[in-house]
This record gives C-alpha cells, sequence and structure tokens, in this order.
C-alpha cells in the first residue's frame, strides 16, 4: 500500500481493531529512490522513497526466494504500470503496492500502508 | 486403420520426418516408431562442437521423451535395426524386437571413414561425430599434450579447433595440397592454411599416414609414406564420411558403386514402400554431408506418404559459410569452377590475407560459384545471385573488390531478392516467411528465430535474415528497436554519445529528457556506469545511489545471507608481512572468514552492514584502499614474480603490475575489467585470459586484449609486441576507452571484440594507425577519468551522512536476527537451511 505527503490529514484515520500506524522515522531519513528497513513489532519493513512520483511504499524485507532479509536494499523501478522492488540477490521483482513476486507469482511478501504525517513516517502494521 | 510408418534412425533428419508427420493436418492416420542406435533422441549434429564451449546434451537436443509421448511417437533407443524383410515388411532389431511397417523410411545417416591404417585402432585414435565421441576425445585430452587430426576438410578443421581449445598442440594432416579441398579451391586453401597455422594450429598438407606405432616422447609416432613422421599423444580421424547402407544392401535395394541407398525424386528407394532421406540416400549420384538437403528430403518423402505428390527433390545448394578457427570462409555452388566454359576473377589481398574468386558463366551474365577466405562479407549476396539465378551487375568483379573510403558498398540490397529467396538453408525459410513473420508481429530477432526457423542451425544467415527482418521494419514504419529497456528508446551505445556530448551528470535528467517511467534495475546500473565512465564522480552523491546495485551502494559484495565481503585491493598481488598481519587482526575482531581470492587478494567474508565503516576505517588507517570488487571496474592486475627474483624474468613484471593496477584502479566500465603482466613468456601470471595482458619480452613488452578466463574462456589476441612503457599504457588507455565508449551493457572486451566490425584488425587501425583520429580523444578522455580517482570508503567514511546509511535498521541498533552460522575448518560460514531446523551448534557473531 502507498500514500503520498498526507499532512493536511492531520486527523487521518485510526487503524481497523488489530492494525495500528506506527510511527518510524523522519522523513528525511529515507533516501530518494532507495530503500531503507525499519524494525516494527519484531518485524523487519523495507521503506522505499520514489521521488519522482513522490511516494513512499513498504513491504516485508525478507526475501522469501533469496531467504535473507535484503529487500530494503534493492534497487527501485517500474516494469510496465507496476512500480517495483528487484531483490539484491537474485532480482525478481516485488510489487511495492501489492507485495506480489512479478516473475513467480506464487511468492508474496507482506505489503504495508504509509503515510508522511509531519514529516514523520508512519507504516499502519 | 492407421497406417504404420517405421523410422530407422532418429538422428538430424529421421527427427526432422517425425516432426514434420506429426505437424501435418493428416497426423492422426499415422502411428509412428522410431528406433535409434544412439542413446538419446535426435540432437543437433551440426552444433555438436558447442558441446565443448559448455553447451550441454539436454541443450544441444531436437525433443525430449515427453515430446514424443505426448505426440504418440513410438521410441526404443540403444537399439539398432539389423534386419529388413521386404515381402513380410518387418524390421528386426539386435535387441530381439520385431516391427511391421506399412511404409519403412531410413534416416541412417553416415559414419566417420577410418582408412585402414596398421594401429589406426589404438585407445586413443578416435572419431568425431556423436556426443559419445566427444566424450572419448574430452578425457582422451586430458591425458595429452599433443593431438593430430587426420583429414583438413570441413569435420576435420572443427575437430582441430576442439583439440586447440581443450589445450592440446594440434597439427592437421591433409592428403591433398590443400584445406577444405571440397569447398575451396588451390587458392583458397593455402590461404587458409596461412591463417591457420599463425593460429598455432599447425598444417601438414601432402601426408599420407601409413602407420601408427609407439611414440618416443609422445604415446604415438605417425608415420607418413613421404619417409616423415609425427609424435602425438591423440588421433582424430576426420577422413571424410560414409553413408550406413549396410541394412539397406542386406535387404537388396538399390546401391550407388560406392554405397548410398539410390533414391528417386521423391526419395523412394528400389522397393515402393521403402523411403531413404539424410546423409545415407543417394540422389542423381550424389550423397548431401549437410544438414539441409535432409531436411528438404525429409519434406519431399512425407509429401509422398501423405500421397500429395506435389513436391519433389532436385538437389540443393552446398554453398557454406562458416568460422573456422576464427577464420571466415565461404563457398558458394561451384568452387571449383569445373562448369564448361566457366570464367573467373580473382581478388588477392596477400597483406590482409582476403582471397576472393567469382566463378561466372561464359557469358559473364550469371554467377556460378565463389571462394571467400578472410572476409565474407559479400557471402549473402553472392549466395542469393546464385541460388535465384539473377542476373549480374555490369562490372561483377566490384562484388568482390575492396570498397574505397566514403564508397557505397556494392552488393545487392535485400530489396532486390525475389519474395521466393531461399534465406536460410537449414531450415528452408524464404524471403517471404521472414516478411510474413515480421507482418504477424515479429519485432526482434529472437521472434524471428522461434517463428520461422531461420538462423537457428548453421547460423551462417543471421545477417541476412536480420537484414530482411530490418528492410520489412521499416518498410512498415517501425523503427528498428536495440533499445537498453522499456524505459530508454536507445541502445546503451547511443545513451553514452547523448551523455557525453549533451553532457548530462545524472540519470534523473537522462531520464527526463530521453527515457520514461521511473527506470529499472537494467538502466539503472548501465546509465550509472556510463556517467561514472566519463565522468567519475562519487558513486555514492544523493543523485547516483538508486542507480547502483546494492554491492555499490555499500561497497561491498552481498553474500547469500546478506552480509558483505571486504576485498581491499591488493596491487599486483604484493603485500607486506604488516599488511597481512592488520588483514589477520581485522577479521579476527570481527570473526570474518578469510580466503585468498582468484584474483590475488584477500577476501573477509560475512561482514554485517553495520560493521562495514568500522572495518573500513582500521583498513584504510592501515595503508589499504578499496578493490572495487563490488563494481563493473577495474578488478585487479595479476603478476608473476618478475626478473627481480625469478631466474628467468627478462622485466620487472611486477612493477609494471603494480603501476597498472595503480593507474587504472577505480575505471568503471560496461563490465568488470581484468589485466596481467608476466615477466616472461612462461607467462606465469596468465596474462592472455584477462581482458588486458602483458607478457615480457627482451625488448619491452607484449600486449595481448580482449582474453577472457570465466564462462567462456577466450585467449587475448595478440595486439602489439615490443614495445615500451610508454606506448603500452598510450594503448591500453586507448583500447580501454573505446572499449568503454562503444561497449553494451555487461559486455567483457572478449564478446566486445567478437562483435566488433572489422574485430582485432579494425581495433588495430583505431589504437595503433589512429585511423578515426580519436586517439587524442580517447586518452584525454582517460586522464581526465583516472584523475577522479577516490577510494570510495575513504570518502564515504568522512561523510557522517552517507554513514547512516550502513544500518540494518533505521530506527534500532539491533542486527539482523536471521544470521545463523556453523564452524568449519576452523572459521565460520553460513548455515545451510537444514542446520538451522535442526539447530546444529551455531556459532556465537561478533557485533
Ligand atoms: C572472490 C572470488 C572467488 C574466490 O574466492 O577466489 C570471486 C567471487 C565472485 N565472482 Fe568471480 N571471483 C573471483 C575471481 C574470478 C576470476 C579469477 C581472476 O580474476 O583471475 C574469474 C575468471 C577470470 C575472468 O573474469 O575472466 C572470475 C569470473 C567470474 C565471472 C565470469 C565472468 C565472465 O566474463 O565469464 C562472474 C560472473 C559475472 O561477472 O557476471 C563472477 C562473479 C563473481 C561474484 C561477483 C558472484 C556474485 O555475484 O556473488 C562473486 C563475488 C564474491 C564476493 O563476494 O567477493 N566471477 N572470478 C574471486 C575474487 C577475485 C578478486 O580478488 O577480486
Ligand atoms: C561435427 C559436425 C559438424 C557438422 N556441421 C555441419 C554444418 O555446419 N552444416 C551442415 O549442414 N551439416 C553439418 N554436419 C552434418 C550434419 O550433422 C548431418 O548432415 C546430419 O546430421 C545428417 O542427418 P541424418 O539424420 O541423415 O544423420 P545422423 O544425424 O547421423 O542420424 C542418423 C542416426 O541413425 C542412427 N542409426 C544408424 N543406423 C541405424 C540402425 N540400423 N538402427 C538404428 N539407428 C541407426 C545413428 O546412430 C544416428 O543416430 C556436421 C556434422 C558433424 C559431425
Ligand atoms: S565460481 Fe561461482 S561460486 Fe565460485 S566465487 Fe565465482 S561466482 Fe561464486
Ligand atoms: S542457413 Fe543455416 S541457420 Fe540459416
Amino acid at each position: 500500500m502507498h500514500a503520498t505527503d498526507t499532512t493536511q490529514d492531520t486527523q487521518s484515520a485510526p487503524g481497523t481493531a488489530e492494525q495500528q500506524w506506527v510511527e518510524v522515522c523522519a522523513k528525511s531519513d529515507l533516501v530518494p529512490d532507495s530503500g531503507i528497513c525499519a524494525l516494527i513489532n519484531q518485524k523487519q519493513v523495507a521503506i522505499y522513497y520514489s521521488k519522482r512520483l513522490d511516494e513512499v511504499f513498504a513491504i516485508g524485507n525478507y526475501d522469501p526466494i533469496g531467504k535473507a532479509n535484503v529487500l530494503s536494499r534493492g534497487m527501485i523501478g517500474s516494469i510496465g504500470d507496476h512500480t517495483v522492488v528487484a531483490s539484491p540477490l537474485y532480482k525478481q521483482h516485488f510489487d511495492l503496492r501489492t507485495g506480489e513476486c512479478i516473475d513467480s507469482p506464487e511468492h508474496t511478501v507482506p505489503a504495508y500502508e504509509v503515510r508522511v504525517h509531519n514529516d514523520r513516517v508512519e507504516i499502519k502494521i | 486403420m492407421k497406417q504404420r510408418i517405421i523410422v530407422v534412425g532418429n538422428g538430424m533428419v529421421g527427427h526432422k520426418f517425425i516432426d514434420g508427420l506429426m505437424s501435418n493436418e493428416k497426423a492422426d492416420e499415422f502411428e509412428v516408431i522410431t528406433f535409434c542406435e544412439e542413446p538419446r533422441l535426435a540432437y543437433d549434429r551440426v552444433k555438436l562442437s558447442s558441446y565443448f564451449d559448455g553447451s550441454s546434451a539436454e541443450d544441444l537436443a531436437l525433443t525430449t521423451e515427453d515430446d514424443y509421448r505426448e505426440k504418440g511417437v513410438v521410441y526404443t533407443l540403444n537399439d539398432r535395426v539389423v534386419s529388413i524383410d521386404k515381402d513380410k515388411k518387418t524390421v528386426t532389431t539386435a535387441g530381439g524386437k520385431t516391427e511391421a511397417y506399412d511404409k519403412l523410411v531410413l534416416a541412417t545417416g553416415s559414419y566417420p571413414f577410418v582408412p585402414p591404417i596398421p594401429g589406426g585402432d589404438q585407445e586413443h585414435c578416435l572419431v568425431y561425430r556423436t556426443i559419445e565421441d566427444l566424450e572419448a576425445i574430452t578425457a582422451s585430452a586430458k591425458e595429452s599434450k599433443v593431438g593430430a587430426v587426420i583429414g583438413g576438410g570441413l569435420l576435420g578443421l572443427e575437430a582441430a579447433n576442439a583439440l586447440k581449445n581443450l589445450g592440446l598442440k594440434t597439427h592437421v594432416l591433409e592428403f591433398s595440397k590443400g584445406l577444405m579441398a571440397r569447398q575451396l579451391d588451390e587458392g583458397g586453401g593455402q590461404l587458409l592454411c596461412e591463417k591457420i597455422e599463425q593460429l598455432g594450429v599447425k598444417v601438414h598438407t601432402g601426408k599420407n599416414t601409413k602407420e601408427i606405432i609407439e611414440g618416443d616422447e609422445c604415446r604415438y609416432k605417425m608415420n607418413f609414406a613421404d619417409g616423415s613422421e609425427l609424435e602425438t599423444d591423440m588421433v582424430i580421424f576426420s577422413a571424410g564420411i560414409r553413408p550406413r547402407d549396410e541394412l539397406a544392401k542386406q535387404a537388396g535395394l538399390d546401391m550407388g558403386e560406392r554405397g548410398g541407398i539410390v533414391i528417386d525424386n521423391h526419395c523412394l528407394t528400389s522397393d515402393k514402400n521403402i523411403y531413404a532421406i539424410g546423409e545415407c540416400a543417394l540422389w542423381n549420384n550424389f550423397i548431401f554431408g549437410l544438414v539441409a538437403p535432409g531436411y528438404q528430403m525429409a519434406k519431399v518423402a512425407i509429401d509422398h506418404i501423405i500421397d500429395k505428390h506435389e513436391e519433389e527433390f532436385t538437389g540443393a545448394d552446398m554453398s557454406t559459410k562458416l568460422k573456422l578457427l576464427g577464420v571466415e570462409v565461404g563457398s558458394v555452388g561451384d568452387a571449383m569452377g569445373q562448369t564448361p566454359g566457366a570464367q573467373c576473377y580473382t581478388y588477392n589481398d596477400g597483406v590482409a590475407q582476403v582471397y576472393k574468386k567469382l566463378i561466372v558463366s561464359k557469358d559473364g551474365k550469371k554467377l556460378l560459384g565463389a571462394v571467400l577466405v578472410g572476409d565474407t562479407e559479400s557471402y549473402g549476396t553472392l549466395q542469393q545471385l546464385f541460388i535465384n539465378g539473377m542476373d549480374l551487375p555490369a562490372a561483377p568483379e566490384q562484388l568482390i573488390l575492396p570498397q574505397l573510403d566514403g564508397e557505397a558498398p556494392v552488393g545487392m540490397g535485400v530489396d532486390a531478392l525475389p519474395e521466393t529467396a531461399q534465406i536460410c538453408s537449414c531450415y528452408d525459410v524464404t524471403k517471404g516467411d521472414i516478411q510474413k513473420a515480421v507482418q504477424e508481429g515479429c519485432t526482434d530477432m529472437g521472434g524471428i528465430k522461434s517463428c520461422t526457423g531461420a538462423s537457428t542451425g548453421c547460423g551462417g544467415c543471421a545477417a541476412l535474415t536480420k537484414q530482411v527482418m530490418d528492410a520489412e521494419l521499416t518498410s512498415l514504419g517501425v523503427e528498428v528497436n536495440n533499445n537498453l529497456c522499456e524505459h530508454f528508446e536507445y541502445s546503451r551505445q547511443e545513451l553514452a554519445d547523448i551523455v557525453r556530448v549533451k553532457q548530462i551528470k545524472s540519470f534523473d535528467e537522462l531520464l527526463e529528457s530521453h527515457g520514461h517511467g521511473l527506470g529499472c534495475d537494467i538502466c539503472k546500473p548501465a546509465v550509472g556506469s556510463i556517467l561514472a565512465s566519463f565522468w567519475n564522480d562519487y558513486v555514492l552523491k544523493e543523485e547516483h545511489v538508486g542507480l547502483q546495485d546494492t554491492n555499490d551502494i555499500y561497497l561491498g559484495n552481498m553474500q547469500k545471507d546478506g552480509t558483505y565481503s571486504v576485498v581491499p585491493r591488493v596491487a599486483g598481488g604484493e603485500i607486506t608481512p604488516d599488511k597481512l598481519v592488520v588483514l589477520g587482526e581485522v577479521a579476527k575482531e570481527y570473526k570474518l572468514y578469510t580466503k585468498i581470492t582468484g584474483g590475488q587478494r584477500i577476501d573477509l567474508f560475512g561482514a554485517q552492514l553495520h560493521q562495514l565503516p568500522d572495518i573500513w576505517q582500521k583498513l584504510i588507517d592501515a595503508g589499504f584502499e578499496t578493490g572495487h570488487a563490488y563494481g563493473k571496474a577495474v578488478r585487479t592486475v595479476k603478476s608473476c614474480v618478475g626478473s627481480t627474483w625469478c631466474r628467468y624474468g627478462v622485466q620487472d613484471s611486477v612493477d609494471m603490475a603494480i603501476a597498472i593496477e595503480n593507474r587504472y584502479k577505480g575505471l568503471r566500465a560496461p563490465h568488470k575489467i581484468k589485466f596481467a603482466v608476466s615477466g616472461c613468456t612462461r607467462e606465469c601470471a596468465e596474462a592472455q585470459s584477462k581482458d588486458i595482458g602483458v607478457i615480457a619480452t627482451e625488448k619491452g613488452w607484449n600486449l595481448y586484449v580482449c582474453g577472457n578466463g570465466g564462462m567462456r574462456p577466450r585467449h587475448g589476441d595478440l595486439f602489439a609486441t615490443d614495445i615500451d612503457d610508454d606506448t603500452l599504457i598510450k594503448y591500453i588507455d586507448r583500447v580501454l576507452m573505446f572499449y568503454i565508449r562503444t561497449a553494451d551493457r555487461l559486455q567483457r572486451t572478449s564478446v566486445w571484440l567478437e562483435n566488433l566490425e572489422g574485430g582485432l584488425d579494425y581495433l588495430k587501425e583505431v589504437v595503433i594507425d589512429d585511423k578515426l583520429n580519436i586517439g587524442q580523444e580517447l586518452e584525454d578522455d582517460m586522464t581526465r577519468n583516472l584523475a577522479n580517482y577516490q577510494c570510495e570508503w575513504k570518502t564515504t567514511l568522512e561523510d557522517p551522512e552517507k554513514l547512516k546509511r550502513f544500518r540494518h535498521f533505521v530506527n534500532s541498533d539491533e542486527r539482523d536476527d536471521n544470521l545463523a552460522y556453523v564452524a568449519e575448518r576452523g572459521q565460520r560460514r553460513p548455515a545451510t537451511e537444514e542446520e538451522r531446523k535442526n539447530r546444529i551448534p551455531l556459532v556465537e557473531i561478533a557485533d
């Protein structure tokens, strides 16, 4: 899931029963057109910022094919209409909006909602 | 009732027949059984030699057992048909099976002829026809140093090439006066001979082997009729092929005087229920030793069996074009000029070593044949003029004369060809077929290949096929596509030109002005490398970060568990004891696994992201620099100890290696670049397997270029001899910059050179003769680039902002909890899945 800068949306909707918006880091901690990794409730989450789209994305950091916590260190880009990250290990592409692996759809990684709120990055988890 | 067809032999032609029949609309009227003596179904014998380049039996396979089962084809492998009962219409195999047929197709091919030479049946005397033969050759070559091929025909030279690539000193023994006597005239054969000798294969013509006896220095000694002798460890017979007609002979079918099963224009033998196709068949007193005529026969036989009777076999074009041991050879039609009244034009360039001959009809209007050695560019044109019986231009000699600069090449545009012109003779694909495929949506060679089969056989028609495709695309108004990826409608070279000419300094700028979308893992690193090659900026500048592979971003190679390796530069492989101690201490402190690399330096494995800066700080303090093991960049300059210590050394190879490594370190390129410097001709640094290889001579240095180890090894080509230090550096500057400017993405120098039009000679013209007048520019580019060198680790460590990236988590100091290691031989390595599950004692990880 994704979100653009929502600073005007100050009283944004609360999460569902189980899911909560969690504040993770400053927007300035994001690296343009690249990824970082955050530890949220003992889960590793990869967060990317596309400067061109001015959009932030978040998916699980664990690469189910390479079997290692590396997706935050992959390269982002587009394939047709999909915005994707290529795993740095074996280069499969994961859709940043849905978590689906485009090269072998039997694999998916979790995809999280993100928003930027008062210059802080928040993730619903 | 279905008609029962038995096909004896499942080689290239037998399979073609089965495949054609099963994909015919009347396929369900037939039941097909095939017997094959070999242990596998049909494979591509034409590409057999690629087995030595790493192709597996599966890669060569033309079909699979599953495919046959699916189509209902019954097959027996490893069993030979030994007799035919024409009256009962049955065949019987050596394994004791008897099967009845309605129609029988003999596709038994041929076997290599082994002349009855005393001693010719010893263990290391082999032939070259099947995958098993190649396995035997590989095994024998392992125990041999010298190899001899008897027979200098097409197959003999392929065998010689294989032996040479297997590292043997190779000899070719030919009975007649020249090589490829069936395809080339004397002049052509002689030039081929000279060229092949320059490549290190010794050719002996006019040699008639009398006996093979025990050798003095090698395993065998061959004695020749003229009294001379040759020592060799192994022998490959390639003295021609003979049709496998023993079965037909037993059945009493009509045979040719010198063998071969006689067939008519429908491929029928003297028995109306038996056909023969491929290399075992004799048509018009002629055996066709090529696959294309066999495929035509298969088509004709199918046509006859399904009762269509439309097609006839009326002979076949035996033109050939190939590259033997790197030498281009082409032969069209009546190359020997045996047609009565034939006249010829000859062009012989002894300097450039090019030989071309045209044979034309008495009235000078039609082309009868041609011979090309050393330059086959006009092959496509000539072959088309020949097979389509087209009129020659007014001055036919222009077809083989070299063009002066600026003149348009003489030839025949593909537009001039009729639609029926056969472009690919292996798969009988016409110009019309290719045009149709393009119209139906094939817009690249991959598509054309899978759709029409063109250029998937011997490959000789690839250039012409592409021309037809491009012409058709152009006429449909489509631009011909060699785009880098979906985001840029330019090739790598075009993008490089744009970057250089428009002085573009970032990916975004380029994407904005010349591309679309967000980019991807293909174009980003490619553009990153172009930018770095021209401007050599710090790769982790904010605008470049997103372009780099993880290896480049974190300045280390990612390992399977997400940790990194640390490879400091050890220029020339020379390292002081003090520096060795530092490496040992750092490795101990961080519990890193250590190993000496194949590039004469030391790799420290298993560093976690957050440890990298600390580790590198310690290394840099001790005087190390980054080794760029992570980049498409200059890697190592391997050296041997050279004249300072070695009693044979003639120059100081270590000194030169260190100078070269320090000069080019940090240089980014389309792919990695490796060098080596050897101190004498013994070549202990293996310089001939490197992109740039330097070997010391008494007078200076010999420079080799475009070698490769790795996946497809290639020996470097000798580029210049006995040059001094300055000339050496000048040539290396120019070669590398020219490579960086013109190579494709991820193309090593070896592949680049092989694809460079004009090849080595052209590269020499550009670099040594400065034909393009860009020598100075290339050197200036290099100087500018090298002036910007920086140790990326040093720059990174000086910038606290950049260091922020070297943490596993942005919001926590914990480390990745997925890492697990076990101890082995006194060090640690990543635990396997199995070991993780079973909780094998894991070792502690340094924080
Ligand atoms: C570490 C090392 C093996 C070793 O333990 O000895 C090694 C390790 C890797 N090699 Fe290599 N190669 C190493 C020497 C070689 C050599 C030998 C040499 O350089 O003399 C070769 C053959 C020579 C050549 O390149 O022509 C070699 C041919 C390859 C190839 C095939 C390249 C080719 O064009 O055929 C690849 C794959 C590629 O680059 O696409 C490759 C790729 C790799 C990669 C990058 C694979 C990967 O993606 O992980 C490995 C990275 C290891 C790491 O984390 O550092 N490695 N590799 C060697 C590092 C040398 C160094 O000091 O930098
Ligand atoms: C190294 C090499 C390179 C070549 N390069 C080229 C090239 O560049 N261009 C080109 O056009 N041609 C080339 N050829 C020739 C080409 O491979 C042959 O023309 C083609 O394979 C002939 O096909 P075929 O089916 O007639 O014979 P094969 O492919 O030989 O098939 C015959 C099969 O029948 C089997 N068989 C024979 N007798 C029996 C029996 N009694 N019972 C059961 N099975 C039997 C054999 O074991 C064999 O498997 C090359 C050949 C070689 C060896
Ligand atoms: S040969 Fe293969 S496994 Fe060995 S280091 Fe090179 S790439 Fe890795
Ligand atoms: S002519 Fe051999 S592949 Fe086309």
